[in-house]
């Protein structure tokens, strides 16, 4: 058993760029979901539009790198006008099977065989990022001990760590200012706003638009940090599991994504690395009857899931939520 | 305040209705809100059917009726949280007819709900700064610079202490409005409608579920919203509340107007009495089978509720 | 994903020995912790050491080989293996004998794309013939895969006969997903609860019936009736132990909702825990030939689950609609408020909901893994569907989750034979979900309701 393995392995991926594209992921879904109480359970849809808005662009279309990115940050803008529009006026369940059946069918569509010439299939698309990492400044990989980056590793951190600070502080700006007090208001009647003379529909379309532009920029900065635009890297679960992130570290809550995602991310690999070392045949094991090395990639999702349930019973507010305000009715 | 509001009080209101004649659908001196062959059924019955209303300016208009009489969906209707099979009015002659819920709030036409709707999770001076119109900081692009709107919140906050004091509500200022009372709330969604300044306040049972001893000081709270020259109507069962407050009542049943007068006229009718009664007698009513008239509002009260879930 | 080692020895093999041919597949970085994480592999020149593996020989029939036997083997053709969620699974080129061994995680449904740029100069695919062939993967060995060079193409079926094999399918599929749409339904009606475990419940039913198959030996229709019972059970100990209880507590619906995200995504998990990810089949009616009913090619499999889906529906249907407990499970569904104060015991009124429910899920799953075949996340991946379906109909009306269903398995077998390419066909039934609900938000049999 190696202490030292399990750490650096949890920390680096805390830290790390995964992490970063959950924070950026799960704050539009806190302006979605925590702030103003709409159920987008299709954030991996705008990921994806955003990651291959870039790669098309530069691949298909040669376009220059920073074009590429500025059609990265209006496709998601479309996206949300499209699934917004028709379904802001009804119930809520019905964004939320409208943007869970959109995110399936942008995944189906950029992974197709048949539209491999636009899209890449299964495969994706790539070289498209030398720009950005030939903006790199960093000379050599950093090495602090307990954790360690490569030297591209480390540029994506830098501009995924500024972008997530950034975000946070336009979160914290609007949301005390009187616009983030009708989030607030819509998520918990909107009738009453509406009786108040405020366009209640424009509010929610002008969150779903703003929320879903973090998630363009989550995708944004996935493929930039992966080298690559693949489909299954857009997949449903993603979105569930950036609800997970926002939910630990408590919606409607200007940190909590942010929290949230380093302790997902923590928990996830550390568990991820423990286990490994404890079904690898070497040092202290578990009796294989009772795991195996594939089984052990499964805890963590089992500690996941499990632990997803308990945090909605017994805390729903999230770690730093304040019960009073929280954005869910739990009890 | 807007300009066009004139301080009235009980004697003026009284007076200018003086020559109103006492039957239904009666025409008013100076209406504010004129409405025409207003229908709206539910699954074949018709919960609202009003041949022609209107309500007159600066006056207190109670809207009393039995359970299912429709008061509540024509509440629903004029403010545009429902949409109407026929019909055509207008407010301050401008025509408001299947206009958005907010626009008719913007026009000066406020509401408050049967189950108040307070937000539970702002605080009480949150609420109320939610109330006022034209904040700049509720445009997204200038929401993120306060300079852009502090000293208008700064404003907006003068304002909504001072109808905090007025509604003896300053105490719970900083208090979420969930810990609030029954009668607190009412007080409060109505300080928080007067933050629109509106011209008509429409209040929907401000009296259910208040507790006897805000009672009182409610009623006072509702006349000085005359007094200070705003129009109001409501619907209220309280009749004591009714006979005591109100200038003006308008009797619903079965989803029309039946009957129009002064507290003291109304109460006196003979058909208002059935209408509650829900007796057989041969009176110029329309045939009230009991009945039917439940079966109307269970299925008003249905519609209700299944709308109330769709918004949820 | 034991296949995932064995599958690595090839990599690096090929790595060295073919590096320069080898295009490496995307590294595995996908940005969530997909539990199936795409295994890329490799591949050797002669059978790998793998379970299951696909295998295609691209010989150039147009051509006589020089032992006089039809054919010369095309080498250094590129063909990549697709799985059903469109992964990477791992690509190849030919041999100079013109063979290919691709592994792959085990059975299912596989795609093999051949790239046509890699044939050499002057061969080519026979008339029409595609490039890419969609695979069944059933037995443990060589799968093998073939493409026409040099021959003229098949002549392809009438579309009529096309059409209405695809419908038949449909029919089938929309039935299958009926049964779990009505389970869902029910719950979503009397509860409000968007159940996103309801795909594990879909699971639950076919890996309960192949425990009972495998494990125990009892037949597969012994087995699928005590997975139904089994499922019911579990409906019960749902209710009893968890949704009850937070039902009681006035958990908000949203809480719940995330709340069964979380149990699918631990239920998911075990299930591959102890079941493993590789996908299996029942020991009896695996690969039944097919009967010729007119035009129409149907295993006798098929007919029944056909038949008893029908069965049960309407048997469900005429429960709700005729007994006490029918009743007051539609009277719950439409105002509890009302319900309770009527005297009604909604409380096991909504017991018997889920335990009716999640039964008749569990007869889904095992009907679907009857049809095709069993792995852990077969419920999830049919879940969206199940959804559509139900969505369309409209939320929580009971005719408008079969309709719902039907619609969604005819759109989805059927869009094939008007083009929809057949990788993307679950693209249909989800964009007519959409279009739908665009036109008509309370769904096709919903009741109108009030919108602000």
């Amino acid at each position: 058993m190696d202490f030292g393995n399990i750490i650096d392995a949890a920390l680096s991926q805390a830290l790390g760029p995964q992490a970063i594209v959950f924070a950026l992921a799960a704050i539009g879904l806190n302006i979605h979901f925590g702030y103003t109480g709409l159920l987008n359970f299709g954030q991996s849809g705008f990921m994806a539009i955003a990651g291959f808005g870039l790669a098309v662009s530069v691949v298909r279309f040669d376009l220059p790198f920073f074009v590429g990115v500025l059609i990265a940050l209006v496709t998601p803008v479309l996206l949300a006008l499209v699934l917004g529009v028709p379904t802001l006026r009804l119930r809520a369940d019905y964004l939320a099977i409208v943007t869970i059946a959109s995110s399936e069918i942008l995944r189906l569509i950029l992974g197709a065989v048949e539209f491999k010439d636009v899209f890449g299939g299964s495969n994706g698309l790539t070289g498209f990022v030398r720009p950005f990492q030939d903006l790199n400044p960093y000379s050599g990989p950093l090495d602090l001990g307990i954790v360690s980056w490569s030297r591209s590793d480390l540029w994506s951190l830098t501009v995924g760590w500024i972008l997530v600070a950034l975000g946070c502080l336009l979160v914290w700006a609007l949301m005390r200012s009187p616009w983030g007090r009708i989030l607030r208001s819509i998520r918990e009647d909107e009738d009453a706003v509406r009786s108040l003379g405020k366009n209640v529909f424009s509010y929610k379309l002008q969150a779903l638009i703003l929320g879903g532009v973090f998630g363009g920029l989550a995708g944004l900065f996935h493929v930039l940090k992966q080298g690559s635009a693949v489909p299954t890297d857009f997949n449903t679960t993603f979105t569930f599991y950036a609800y997970a992130a926002l939910l630990v570290g408590g919606a409607a809550r200007v940190l909590g994504p942010v929290v949230g995602s380093i302790i997902f991310w923590f928990l996830v690999a550390g568990l991820g690395e423990l286990f490994d070392q404890l079904t690898d045949g070497s040092g202290v094991n578990l009796p294989t009857w009772l795991m195996t090395d594939t089984q052990a990639s499964l805890v963590r999702f089992i500690v996941l899931g499990l632990g997803l349930m308990l945090l909605m019973i017994f805390r729903p507010q999230g770690i730093f939520g304040d019960r009073r305000e929280i954005a869910i009715d739990a009890r | 305040m807007p300009a066009n509001l004139k301080r009235s009080t009980g004697e003026a209101a009284t007076a200018s209705l003086v020559d109103v004649p006492r039957v239904p659908g009666a025409p008013k001196p100076d209406p504010i809100v004129k409405g025409d062959n207003i229908t709206r059924t539910f699954g074949g019955l018709k919960a609202v059917d009003v041949q022609h209303i209107e309500i007159q300016r600066g006056v207190i208009t109670a809207l009393i009726g039995p359970n299912g009489a429709g008061k509540t969906t024509l509440f629903n209707l004029l403010t545009g949280f429902d949409v109407p099979d026929t019909g055509a009015w207008s407010f301050n002659d401008k025509s408001l007819a299947k206009v958005a819920a907010f626009k008719v709030a913007r026009a000066g036409m406020v509401r408050t709900f049967q189950l108040t709707k307070v937000l539970a999770k702002l605080t009480v001076i949150e609420n109320m700064r939610l109330g006022a119109t034209g904040q700049r900081g509720e445009k997204i692009w200038s929401a993120p610079f306060k300079s852009l709107w502090g000293s208008q919140e700064d404003e907006i906050t003068a304002r909504a202490d001072e109808l905090l004091e007025r509604f003896k509500l300053d105490a719970k200022r900083e208090d979420f409005a969930g810990s609030l009372s029954g009668g607190q709330r009412k007080l409060l969604e109505m300080a928080r409608s007067l933050m629109v300044d509106p011209e008509l306040i429409m209040l929907d049972e401000p009296m259910a579920g208040v507790n006897p001893a805000l009672k009182q000081s409610l009623l006072g709270h509702v006349k000085s919203l005359r007094d200070e020259g705003r129009t109001v109507l409501f619907v209220e069962h309280d009749m004591d509340m009714v006979r005591e407050i109100s200038d003006w009542v308008i009797v619903m049943a079965q989803g029309q107007i039946v009957a129009e007068g002064t507290p003291e006229s109304v109460m006196a009718d003979p058909a208002v009495i059935d209408a509650y009664l829900g007796a057989h007698h041969d009176t110029d009513l329309t045939e009230l089978d009991p009945a039917e008239l439940e079966a109307q509002a269970e299925a008003e009260l249905d519609a209700e509720a299944a709308a109330e879930e769709a918004k949820e | 994903m034991r296949l995932r080692l064995a599958a690595l020895v090839p990599l690096v093999f090929c790595l060295t020995a073919l590096g320069a041919l080898f295009t490496p597949t995307q590294a595995d970085e996908t940005p969530a912790p997909s539990p199936a994480a795409s295994a890329s592999a490799g591949a050797t020149s002669s059978p790998p050491d793998a379970d299951y593996y696909i295998a295609v020989q691209l010989l150039d029939s147009s051509k006589k080989a020089a032992d006089g036997t039809s054919g010369v083997p095309v080498p250094d053709v590129k063909l990549t293996v697709v799985d059903d969620a469109k992964a990477d699974v791992g690509s190849s080129v030919t041999d100079a004998e013109g063979r290919v061994y691709i592994p792959i995680d085990g059975g299912g449904k596989y795609t093999v794309e051949l790239d046509e740029d890699s044939l050499p100069d002057g061969v080519k695919l026979s008339g029409s013939a595609s490039t890419t062939k969609t695979v069944q993967v059933f037995l443990e060995g060589a799968t093998n895969v073939q493409f026409q060079i040099g021959v003229t193409a098949v002549k392809a079926t009438p579309f009529l006969t096309e059409f209405s094999q695809a419908m038949f399918n449909g029919i089938k599929y929309g039935l299958i997903i009926a049964l779990a749409g009505l389970g869902l339904s029910l719950v979503f009606g009397t509860t409000g609860l968007t159940n996103f475990a309801h795909g594990e419940l879909i699971t639950f039913g076919a890996i309960a019936a192949y425990v009972f198959n495998r494990g125990f030996g009892l037949p597969v229709i012994i087995a699928g009736i005590l997975a139904v019972v089994a499922s019911a059970a579990l409906g019960w100990i749902q209710d009893k132990g968890l949704w009850g209880p937070l039902r009681k507590r006035g958990t908000g619906l949203i809480a719940m909702m995330i709340v069964s995200i979380g149990l699918a995504l631990l239920v998911r998990s075990l299930f591959q825990y102890f079941f493993g990810g590789s996908t299996r089949t029942y020991s009896e009616y695996v690969a039944q030939g097919p009967n010729k009913i007119g035009s129409l090619r149907i295993a006798d499999k098929e007919l029944a689950i056909v038949g008893i889906a029908i069965i049960v529906i309407v048997v469900t249907c005429i429960l709700l609609a005729r007994t006490r407990l029918g009743k007051a499970m539609r009277a719950v569904a439409d105002n509890p408020a009302l319900a309770a104060s009527s005297g009604m015991r909604v409380d096991s009124v909504i017991t018997a909901v889920w335990v009716l429910g999640t039964a008749l899920t569990g007869l889904s799953g095992v009907l679907y893994a009857v049809d095709k075949q069993v792995s852990f996340v077969m419920g999830f991946k049919i879940l969206l569907l199940v959804f559509a379906a139900v969505t369309l109909g409209g939320l929580g009306t009971i005719w408008g989750a079969i309709l719902g269903s039907l619609i969604i398995g005819i759109v989805d077998e059927v869009g094939p034979v008007f083009g929809v390419p057949a990788s993307i066909k679950d693209v249909g039934p989800l964009l007519v979900l959409v279009l739908i609900l665009l036109v008509r938000p309370q769904g096709l049999l919903g009741k109108a309701q009030r919108i602000g």
